[in-house]
């Protein structure tokens, strides 16, 4: 291991990694007392939930070295005066003094610099050194790696230096505020490095670092000290999904801890350094200069969220009015929300933009704590109050055991919500009153009347802009013919998205042939693993495309009245909306200047650069003569004054505005003909457009329809839709924190033009300057050649294309060397021109013989097939490349949709299950019937979206396979409901090898910047195996922006991650991976050289068994019976096995050619040797020399292998795992069908409890399991997450208690009883029970639940039937079939994408309606036939089992209560169902 | 794009051929234009392919943007499916008429059913836009000044001709036959594509200001030097008509003729009623050669009253479908019947022609022996020598390469093969010289002959420019 410069921050970017892409997620909790009351029983409470929130945290490649952890606790003055007083040292009254925890260096003159610089800067602050203390520490806790880097940890005490009278409590926290910053600036200034504070504070002290939970009081012997008393603990367990955890970056910050990621970061980040343009507090005094940036560089998004907080509270915003405008709630599409608050929430959009994604944070300032949900409510938080005024609240339930008498209420936070524990007032707080009182400071809602404007208020302008010669502009623009047929018609039609199938086998725009737009450049980035992406059509309520024009306000005072904003639905103005904008001038409140994008064609590149400086210049000077609305615009361009490509003006203006601090004065508006497509709205709003007219797309769907206002309308409807799929992707739900985010990543524009105009965006490879962006912006003008959708002669260049298409099969069909290599050296050919590992060659170096490298059948199991589902593909070609991997020992991928049990056992059994978010056809049996178990996080053509299988599509037997019934939709939703943060993947890949212990459980990435971070993470979570997957892939329906703009290629991807895992020592725990048009053996050594051991093909073997690229998958008309299910068509299916075989022999042996010529014996001698390839520097592309592909190759300076050679240490054997004594007791029952019986108690440490013996029950007898009851298993305690995970048929496992997240998660016919435990004093049928998503994607069993589950109950069910008390919001999401009976409340959005089963609520207040999503379902009541019967069964088997005392009432009035059961049916069900019983009926008459 | 299920719905449709007796009866077009909507219907079952085989380097050479048309004629937008085949042909009535249309046989269609009517589509949107006078002579917007000589007017020439002079440069055609049109005035029989469909076009293109001169040979008439002198470059298109012969006894018989001077004596007549020396009126005929000059010939002799035609091919008779070692997209090997061989004839496989006999110099009979064929190996079988009557010979066994008078002229020198050295795009190595169709790429299909056309402008336009 090499070691870092700085033992405070992770190493440099190098090569393909950068540290800013770190993310971190974890487990988090407080304990406190309501009264205030001080105890260390406070602290030790804190610490021993620490412990046992310790598997969500992570541990590297140093097991005993922990991500980090830490406690935040009141300043303990007993304790503090004592440890200084023994250092003769007075600290006075509390209040009067401040403790700094410090971090420092471990030589001693840099430490006694750095404790100098501290003394002088309080010093010049005012404030007096009263004295230091050395901090006790045990070297001996920390592991080694923590070791390595260990701070000298000592605590400063300051106090004010003309007397505790003049300065104390909050001024004189304030400035002790200030001293901490400037000592980090200082510090960065003076580039002295290691010296970090922790606290620095009147109030509060933080004892944190590089440390597992058990390790953190062993290394504080303070915190063991019983004199150290606290009224309140905040405690955090940290897994960053990097392994170069840090000791500043463990929890907690100053005021805060974070589960969760923020999204909406890199916004933020812009956006904060905006508002410092016009903050002002009078409680800065001149001060505030000084503490900018608010934000340093370089830091975590919890600690960046920290540091803005802080900076809002110390400059006098009230500590829950801050948290709220930093994460409010989803109040724009919430009409039933007071006015007040809605008022509240808009007024302060014009200061603060969400601060976006997964996150439940606590805060204090030490003497308030609290906690709050984002408005998706994705992360866990639940809590309970004691009898003595106890209040903990963590990441799970039952972290820190109480009796059960003990419990005066529990609860969970839902989403948007918040709870505040004050021990000043001595009370809880709940959100409706803490809120309350915030809205109530101001006249808000007065203010808001009074200073928004809205379109519908503004004029309708007077002229209209005179007609486009539509030919001349499509020249100007360089539109063709495709894109308008291709992508426009269909937006203009239908008002939706374009789809395309079959990825993208175009060049990166760097290296395509035909003059691409500027936009190409770019790719978006989305969400994997360490934070979901949203559903922007079934969770519509979190979303808002809602922008806000005009100046900024001051952040730090909102005593300023009404101010002037335009306000507008969303991002998109068609002309006439412009228009009345523009027509407001530049007097009024509203100052709107309008500067032109045009640059003299004639004059090149440097002409370009010219105008771009001059518009820059205008810019700010219109900003600083006050205008407040900037339109770009490009209207008026012609062949001699070209267009500026809109988003290098956007990007350019911004950045210009930003360095000129003048920023926050105007918005920026582009009126432009060149934006067409979803994608480049995306990018002009995420370079920091606030809106964008694209005049000349919607003059283009206006020609030839039939009514052109709604064609037009339809076209932006479709771009709005975009922008949402494009935001809930990266799990960002506002455009306003979207805004100026720059989510993008950009591959082949050179670093100057991008550090420039697209400041701070990852450009890795370099690429195009100036020069040819403007080259290419006029050369489009004769590209009226299309092709890049489908491939045409003179269009652009497609690596499948009818000369490989067609040699690849020819050489599939005869198995021959020659023909093979006639499609290899073509694709080659056109790989070295077009993609980036063709740009590289190979070293000449000593060969060796063929005869001594390993051999073709040894490679080729190294080989997979893609994940191409039974639904996507016809049985017959699924079944023919299972047949073909299996004969050869490689794998095939079962794809997203189940299997034929039929084909278990046998040849046409796919070894790679794959589980996908739909989890469909997920059983048991399914998961043990594998060799492999993949995680389907992302995939390469669309990442981040979900998907629909429409109910046409869902036949008799794909509706089989599925668990579903034939005819009704399917729906995947985009992230999976158990993976919101790295810790759920780590919980989700422990279930699976609960259930299959022998199988490899791999997790599937899509390569972008940042992917490395998160392959860390996954090492971190036990993958076996991580792939990586190029953006190019992808069979099945996406929408075209997806497929050209999503993701980037493998090559990019795959040494990120294999760098990166090298960095950290991970490397050789994992096989990595890598997908996305491999073709020859040249491609493989090159992934090898990369960094994989392992390689997925899937359109080269399909191409093998007959596909032609139809790119028809998605309308299911293959007409070579692949990619449909017609069996018309599927009859036309002429593939075999044999061609796959010898395709996959031919590339093995073409691989082992290139090894012989390298020198290279064996395979995993080849992985990571970038040393034998250099970037050739002859390509025929243009652009190719360009680029510089160094990072690539960089070998990060590290010993040993840089391949997987130790594997990972699941842990199925810990104690915790108590299904090893569950199978030992259930053996009779296993073998002999005998019913068993036992106990035991249980707490938050036993996961995924049920699930290994149920593998084996399915194991031994299928999915159909034993009889019901056969073995019953009673518990007793708080049990840990994914509890009764795929329990099978004839497990009974019964819980007194309460229970985690993801209870019953993938249920396959057990049975699942939950209540709570004897003794209770709260009434257990309104209070909570089971954490969030249980029966996430049950295909069987029951469950009956007496108490309120979480957000998501039964998401995805397809099959179980269940009874609850009551649910949070989206019950019932997305449920396929099943039962459903919840007897009291639902949350919110209830029944969203339900497309099968019935739900049955008991609505005793008739509210309920409101609470349901409609879209799908009608509400029913509930009729006299099956239902009724079905229902009060399960009713009364509920009130048996769990002696539900509501279930009870209901039945002794059942006839009165019936009719308060509200019935929830999807219509298409519905629809089905009736169709079926007619038939039946018809059968039988 | 189109009818997404259109291919599983409809059956492949074809245009309709004139009863034979009422064909044979005159000099017209066999076939009989389809009905519009029929097309549109046809148009319908292109599936608008991921990746179009028709435009791949198996399919059509033009490029032509097939799935594109297709798509506009189902949906009846006639005139812009006329734009987008002109864009990528020049001559689209040329093709539709005369190409053995590789665009079908690599149809991705093909691979489960008949393929689409490609070419007749092809033909229908040109023929429509004609008979609707869409079709307008384009002269160019500006004049460049350039002088371009195109030495031959077969569709070469024409095609370099009409984009050249559409870019602005002064057009001269030179064409040393009394007229324009090269191989497609006297090598094409009129029932395959009557001269009017070749007039029109020419008259469009001296619309648009190119300038003929018939009757002007290169390197006779006008010597190489003058020309590169006169003019800014020169293209050569002079074709490839160099027949292959057939060295037998008795091969100088009268009676036996090239089959281009046969097919090119029709011509004449059709186009000036003028008696031709060469008849098969009341003749027993022999053609010689398989191909699609032999299949002419026969119906060319049934048209002038044969009393009798054999054609003999010494290759064996091919599969009736597709051969297995070309399979698709690959120009299949596989049985052609031609209209021509509706007609009548019969066709005899692996017959080789060992010598002629006659009578006072004129042949009266023709000598054979059958083979064996194994792989590319034939050997004579034992005892099938043979000798049938015939008193008119017609040999179509293919053309061997360019003439060398006006390559020699202009110092283009020859390759091995017998054509004009320069490179695919029309580059030879005298500077100012291109060399476009049959004569760079020997014999050839007419559609590569306007491909070739068409490139080599391009080349000749980047050499003006790099000329500055």
């Amino acid at each position: 291991m090499s070691s870092f410069p700085d033992p405070m921050t992770p190493p440099d970017a190098q090569g393909m990694y950068d540290p800013r892409d770190e993310h971190d997620a974890c487990g988090m909790g407080f304990v406190a007392h309501i009264k205030g009351q001080r105890s260390h029983g406070v602290i030790s409470r804190a610490l021993a939930l620490l412990d046992n929130l310790a598997h969500r945290g992570a541990e590297g490649c140093d097991p005993c070295t922990g991500d980090g952890s830490g406690v935040l606790i009141q300043l303990p003055h007993y304790f503090m005066a004592r440890a200084f007083g023994d250092r003769r040292v007075a600290l006075g009254e509390p209040g009067t003094y401040g403790i700094g925890m410090v971090f420092l260096p471990q030589a001693e003159s840099a430490r006694t610099t750095a404790e100098r610089l501290i003394e002088r800067i309080a010093t010049e602050e005012g404030l007096r050194t009263l004295g230091w203390r050395d901090v006790p520490v045990d070297e001996t806790a920390p592991g080694e790696t923590a070791l390595r880097t260990l701070p000298f940890v000592r605590q400063i005490a300051l106090a004010a230096a003309d007397g505790p009278t003049l300065l104390h409590g909050r001024a004189l926290e304030r400035r002790l505020y200030i001293v901490r910053r400037r000592v980090e600036q200082a510090a960065r200034a003076a580039s002295l490095s290691g010296v970090y504070m922790p606290s620095c504070s009147t109030r509060t002290l933080i004892y944190k670092g590089m440390l597992k939970p058990e390790q953190l009081p062993r290394f504080y012997p303070d915190l063991v000290d019983p004199d150290l008393a606290s009224a309140l603990a905040l405690v955090h367990s940290r897994f960053s999904t990097n392994t170069f955890p840090a000791w500043p970056l463990a929890h907690p910050y100053r005021m805060i801890c974070h589960n969760g990621e923020i999204n909406t970061l890199r916004g933020n980040l812009v956006w904060t350094r905006v508002r410092e343009e016009c903050a002002a507090s009078g409680l800065f005094g001149d001060d505030l200069a000084r503490l900018f940036p608010v934000v340093a560089d370089g830091q975590s998004d919890s600690a960046c969220f920290d540091n803005v907080l802080e900076f809002m509270v110390a400059g006098g915003v009230p500590l829950v009015q801050a948290v709220m405008m930093m994460i409010p709630e989803a109040w724009d599409n919430d009409k039933r929300m007071d006015p007040d608050r809605r008022a509240f929430y808009e007024y302060q959009s014009a200061a603060m933009e969400p601060w976006d994604g997964p996150a439940a944070i606590a805060f204090t300032d030490g003497v308030r704590i609290g906690a709050t949900l984002d408005r998706n409510g994705l992360r866990p938080a639940r809590y309970a109050v004691t009898h003595d005024d106890l209040v903990i609240l963590s990441s799970e339930a039952g972290a820190l055991p109480l009796r059960a008498d003990d419990v005066r209420t529990k609860g969970r936070l839902a989403p948007g919500r918040m709870l505040l524990v004050d021990t000043a007032k001595g009370r809880i707080v709940d959100d409706e009153e803490l809120k309350a009182e915030v809205v109530g400071r101001r006249p808000y809602a007065e203010w808001v009347a009074t200073g928004r404007t809205t379109l519908a208020d503004l004029p309708a302008p007077v002229t209209t802009p005179a007609p486009l010669d539509l030919a001349a502009e499509y020249r100007t623009f360089g539109y063709t013919a495709e894109e308008r047929r291709v992508v426009l018609a269909p937006m203009g039609a239908s008002g939706e998205e374009p789809i395309g199938s079959m990825g993208n086998d175009t060049p990166l725009a760097v290296l395509a042939d035909r003059p691409p737009l500027l936009f190409r450049y770019f790719k978006q980035l989305f969400a994997q693993v360490t934070n979901p992406a949203i559903d922007p059509i079934r969770e519509e309520l979190v979303m808002s495309l809602a922008v806000t024009l005009g100046r900024r306000r001051n952040v730090l005072d909102d005593g300023g009245g009404p101010l002037p904003q335009i306000r507008l639905a969303r991002p998109l103005l068609d002309d006439d909306e412009l228009a009345r904008i523009v027509a407001l001038g530049d007097t009024g409140p509203h100052r709107v200047v309008r500067l032109p994008m045009h640059w003299s064609a004639a004059g090149g590149g440097p002409a370009l650069a010219a105008a771009l400086d001059e518009l820059c210049t205008r810019a700010a000077d219109a900003v600083r003569a006050g205008a407040t609305l900037l339109v770009l615009s490009d209207r008026g361009s012609d062949d001699a004054l070209a267009p500026i490509p809109s988003l290098l003006a956007t990007g350019a203006v911004h950045h210009h505005l930003l360095r000129e601090r003048i920023r926050s004065e105007a918005s920026l508006l582009v009126e432009t003909g060149e934006a067409r497509e979803v994608a480049h709205v995306a990018l002009l709003v995420g370079y920091g457009a606030s809106a964008v007219n694209p005049y000349l797309a919607l003059a283009t769907v206006s020609v030839g329809a039939d009514d052109p206002a709604a064609a037009r309308a339809h076209y932006l409807k479709a771009v709005a839709k975009g922008l949402l799929k494009i935001l809930s992707k990266m799990g960002i739900s506002t455009v306003q924190s979207y805004c100026g985010a720059q989510i993008f990543e950009s591959v082949g524009l050179a670093r100057d033009v991008i550090a420039r105009y697209f400041t701070g965006t990852a450009a890795r490879l370099g690429g195009v300057g100036l020069d040819v962006i403007a080259a290419e912006t006029l050369a489009r003008r004769d590209a009226v050649t299309d092709g890049e959708y489908a491939y045409r002669a003179l269009g652009e260049h497609h690596a499948w294309n009818p000369r490989t298409i067609a040699a690849l099969q020819r050489a599939a069909r005869d198995g021959d060397a020659t023909t093979y290599d006639e499609f290899a050296d073509a694709a080659n050919a056109d790989s070295a021109a077009h993609t980036l590992r063709g740009l590289l060659e190979f070293v000449p170096t000593t060969p060796v013989p063929l005869d001594e490298v390993e051999s073709a059948a040894a490679i080729v199991r190294r080989f997979s097939t893609g994940a191409m589902s039974f639904g996507s593909l016809g049985k017959e070609a699924h079944e023919t490349l299972a047949a073909a991997m299996n004969r050869i020992g490689g794998r095939s991928n079962t794809g997203e949709g189940g299997e034929d049990r039929a084909r278990f056992g046998t040849e046409r059994m796919s070894a790679i299950k794959q589980v996908a978010s739909g989890r469909f056809g997920v059983t048991t049996e399914y998961l043990v019937n594998a060799r492999e178990l993949q995680i389907k996080i992302a995939q390469g053509a669309k990442p981040g979206e979900g998907g629909q299988l429409p109910g046409h599509k869902v036949d008799e037997t794909i509706a089989a396979t599925r668990f579903a019934t034939p005819g009704v939709s399917l729906i995947s939703p985009p992230p999976h409901h158990d993976i919101y943060s790295i810790e759920d993947l780590k919980q989700l890949i422990f279930d699976l090898k609960n259930v299959n212990p022998a199988a490899a459980i791999s997790v599937k990435l899509v390569a972008e910047a940042g992917v490395g971070t998160v392959a860390a993470g996954v090492a971190k979570a036990h993958a076996d195996r991580i792939v990586i997957a190029g953006e190019s892939g992808g069979t099945g329906a996406s929408p075209l922006s997806s497929i050209k703009y999503a993701g980037v290629p493998w090559e990019m991807g795959l040494a990120e991650a294999h760098q990166t895992l090298v960095l950290n020592g991970l490397r050789t725990r994992v096989r990595l991976e890598t997908d996305g048009q491999l073709k020859t053996g040249r491609d493989v050594v090159i992934a090898a050289l990369l960094g994989a051991e392992e390689f997925g093909f899937s359109t080269a073997p399909l191409i093998a068994v007959g596909c032609v690229m139809m790119r028809k998958c998605h309308l299911n008309t293959c007409p070579v019976g692949i990619a449909t299910q017609d069996p018309v068509l599927r009859a036309k299916f002429t593939g075999t096995p044999e061609q796959i075989i010898n395709y996959f022999f031919l590339v093995a042996e073409d691989a082992r050619r290139i090894m012989a010529a390298l020198g290279v014996r064996t395979f995993d001698e080849l992985i990571g040797r970038t040393d034998l390839v250099h970037q050739r520097t002859d390509s025929s592309h243009p652009k190719a020399n360009t680029l510089d592909l160094a990072p690539l190759l960089h070998r990060p300076a590290v010993d040993g292998p840089r391949y997987c050679v130790v594997g990972q240490e699941h842990g199925l054997h810990d104690a915790t795992v108590l299904d090893h004594v569950l199978l030992e007791r259930a053996r009779p029952a296993l073998e002999h069908g005998e019913a068993v019986r036992c106990s035991f108690p249980v707490g938050t440490a036993n996961r995924a409890l049920g699930a290994m013996l149920s593998g084996e029950i399915a194991r031994r007898h299928g999915h159909d399991g034993l009889p019901d009851d056969t073995i019953r298993v009673e518990l007793a305690g708080s049990v840990g997450q994914s509890f009764g995970a795929f329990a099978a048929r004839g497990l009974t496992l019964t819980l007194r208690g309460e229970a985690n997240d993801y209870v019953g998660k993938g249920l396959s016919g057990g049975r699942l009883i939950v209540k709570p435990p004897r003794g209770v004093r709260f009434i257990p049928e309104d209070t909570i029970l089971i954490g969030n998503t249980a029966l996430y994607g049950a295909t069987a069993g029951e469950a009956y639940i007496h108490g309120v589950a979480g957000e998501r109950f039964a998401v995805r069910n397809s099959g179980a039937s269940a009874v609850v008390e009551g649910v949070g919001d989206h019950g019932c999401e997305y449920m396929t079939g099943g039962t459903v009976v919840v007897l009291g409340r639902t949350g919110r959005n209830f029944a969203a994408g339900m497309s099968g089963g019935i739900a049955v609520v008991y609505d005793d207040d008739n509210t309920f309606a409101d609470r349901c999503n409609q879209a799908l379902v009608s509400l029913e009541r509930l009729d006299d036939g099956d239902d009724r019967t079905r229902i009060t069964a399960l009713v009364q088997m509920h009130a048996d089992l769990t002696g539900s005392g509501r279930a009870r009432q209901l039945l002794r009035r059942w006839t009165t209560a019936l009719p308060r059961f509200v019935k929830v049916i999807p219509r298409e069900y519905k629809q089905v169902l009736l169709r079926r019983s007619g038939q039946t009926e018809a059968a039988r008459g | 794009m189109g009818d997404v299920t259109g291919f599983l719905k409809l059956a492949r449709a074809d245009p309709a051929k004139r009863p034979v007796a009422e064909r044979l009866a005159d000099w017209r077009e066999f076939t009989r234009p389809m009905a519009e909507t029929a097309l549109e219907e046809q148009g319908a079952r292109c599936m608008d392919c991921g990746v179009p085989f028709c435009q791949g380097d198996t399919g059509c050479p033009v490029q032509n943007v097939i799935p594109d048309w297709n798509d506009l004629v189902f949906r009846g937008r006639w005139r812009e499916a006329l734009d987008a085949l002109h864009a990528t042909n020049n001559f689209p009535e040329f093709t539709g008429r005369l190409c053995p249309a590789p665009c079908e046989t690599a149809c991705v269609l093909g691979i489960i059913d008949r393929p689409v009517s490609i070419r007749a589509i092809e033909q229908a949107i040109v023929d429509r836009g004609f008979a609707e006078g869409w079709i307008m002579p384009r002269p160019p917007a500006r004049e460049t000044g350039a002088r371009i000589a195109v030495v031959g007017s077969g569709p070469a020439g024409l095609a370099a001709a009409q984009q050249l002079r559409r870019m602005g440069h002064a057009v001269t055609v030179f064409e040393r036959d009394d007229r324009v049109g090269g191989l497609l005035r006297y090598g094409i029989p009129d029932f395959k594509m009557e001269k009017s469909v070749l007039d029109r076009r020419v008259d469009q293109m001296a619309a648009e200001g190119v300038v003929f001169r018939t009757g002007v040979a290169v390197g006779t008439d006008i010597a190489g030097r003058a020309l590169r002198e006169s003019f800014d470059a020169v293209i050569l298109a002079t074709g490839a008509p160099v027949a292959r012969e057939l060295a037998v006894p008795g091969r100088t018989l009268d009676g036996i003729y090239p089959a281009m001077t046969f097919l090119a004596a029709q011509n004449r007549v059709t186009a000036d009623g003028a008696p031709t020396p060469i008849s098969a009126h009341g003749k027993d005929v022999v053609i010689i050669g398989g191909g699609d000059t032999g299949s002419d010939c026969l119906g060319t002799s049934h048209r002038q009253g044969a009393r009798s035609v054999a054609q003999f091919e010494l290759l064996p008779e091919p599969p009736g479908a597709r051969a297995p070692h070309t399979p698709w997209p690959l120009w299949p090997m596989q049985l052609r019947t031609s209209h021509a061989h509706e007609e009548g004839g019969r066709r005899e496989w692996s017959v080789a022609t060992t010598g002629f006999t006659g009578t006072d110099g004129r042949v009266t009979h023709l000598h054979g022996v059958r083979l064996a064929w194994n792989g590319r190996e034939s050997a004579p079988v034992a005892g099938s020598e043979f000798t049938m009557p015939c008193d008119l010979v017609l040999l179509a066994m293919g053309f061997t390469g360019a003439e060398s008078d006006a390559c020699v002229a202009l110092d283009v020198p020859l390759t091995p093969r017998s054509v004009a050295s320069a490179s695919p795009d029309g580059v030879t190595p005298v500077p100012g010289v291109f060399a476009a169709g049959d004569v760079r790429r020997g014999a050839s299909l007419i559609v590569w002959a306007i491909r070739e056309g068409r490139d080599a402008a391009s080349s000749v336009s980047r050499y003006l420019a790099s000329r500055g």
